[in-house]
C-alpha cells in the first residue's frame, strides 16, 4: 500500500493505493500518523480513495482511530471517491455520521 | 454446473490477499459484475482475518477454505482449528470485539453478513470456527 498527500489551501488531502487490510494495516496507521504530525495546523483532512482498490473492516478500525487523532487536534474529516463496496463498508459501519462523503 | 475447489493455507496475514485472489480467480469463469465480486472477496477477507487474528491469535494455524458453486448458489466455508469463540452471539454483535486497545472495529461478522445472502457461525472453544457464506449470483451461467 502506498500512500500519498498533497496541502491544496490548508486542506490535507491523503491518498491510499491499494489494499487495506490486516496486513498493510500497521503500516498505513503509522504513515498515515506521521503526516498527520507533520501537517499540523491544516484546516481539514480529506481521504481519497480513487485509488483504494480495497478495504475490509480492519480499514474501519484504521480510520477510527486517525480520526480520533484529528479530533483532538480539531480537525474535521472527509471522506472522497470510495468504491461500491468501501462506501457500503463506511455506510454500514456509521463511518459517514463522523466523516462525511464529500 | 457444479464446480468446487479447496484451498489451505497459514493463518499468515499476507494470506489474506491470497484467499480473496483465489475465491477472484476461482468466480472469474462465470463472469461476476465487479461489484458482486468486490462484495464476495470482502466478505471472503473478514473470515480469513478472523482466523488469523483470532482464531491463532499466538501461532501459525492452518486454514481452509472450500468454495462450491451450483447453479447461480455459491458457498464458501472458511475453516480455522484455533482457539474457537466462546459465545458466538456476543461475537456476531456490530461494533463487538475483544480487542479494545488495538483499534479494531468488531464488524467483521456484520460486514459479511451484509455482503452475503447467510452466514453461520460455529465454534467450539478449543477445537475451532467455521465459518459458512451463501450467495446467489446475479450473472452465474448466463
Amino acid at each position: 500500500m502506498d500512500i500519498k498527500y498533497v496541502v491544496e489551501k490548508n486542506n490535507l488531502y491523503i491518498y491510499l493505493f491499494g489494499e487495506l487490510d490486516e496486513h498493510s494495516a500497521k503500516t498505513v496507521k503509522s504513515r498515515i500518523d506521521g503526516l498527520i504530525d507533520h501537517n499540523i495546523g491544516v484546516k481539514n483532512a480529506i481521504f481519497n480513495f480513487s485509488h483504494l482498490t480495497f478495504m475490509d473492516s480492519t480499514g474501519i478500525g484504521v480510520l477510527l482511530g486517525r480520526y480520533k487523532r484529528l479530533k483532538k487536534m480539531k480537525v474535521p474529516v472527509f471522506i472522497q471517491s470510495p468504491s461500491m463496496s468501501v462506501g457500503k463498508i463506511l455506510q454500514i459501519s456509521g463511518l459517514y455520521e463522523i466523516m462525511p462523503k464529500i | 454446473m457444479i464446480n468446487n475447489m479447496t484451498v489451505k493455507f497459514s493463518s499468515l496475514s499476507e494470506n489474506e490477499a491470497f484467499a480473496r485472489n483465489v475465491i477472484a480467480s476461482f468466480l472469474l469463469p462465470l463472469d461476476p459484475g465487479v461489484d458482486e465480486l468486490s462484495d464476495i472477496k470482502t466478505a471472503v477477507s473478514e473470515a480469513v482475518t478472523n482466523c488469523v487474528v483470532h482464531g491463532y491469535p499466538d501461532r501459525a494455524g492452518e486454514i481452509t477454505m472450500t468454495a462450491e458453486i451450483e447453479n447461480e448458489l455459491l458457498h464458501i466455508k472458511v475453516v480455522d482449528e484455533g482457539v474457537g469463540i466462546e459465545n458466538v452471539e456476543e461475537a456476531l454483535k456490530p461494533f463487538y470485539t475483544t480487542r479494545l486497545n488495538e483499534e479494531r472495529s468488531g464488524m467483521g461478522f456484520a460486514i459479511i453478513k451484509a455482503f452475503t445472502d447467510k452466514m453461520t457461525v460455529l465454534s467450539e472453544p478449543g477445537k475451532g470456527t467455521t465459518v459458512e457464506m451463501f450467495k446467489r449470483l446475479s450473472k452465474a451461467g448466463a
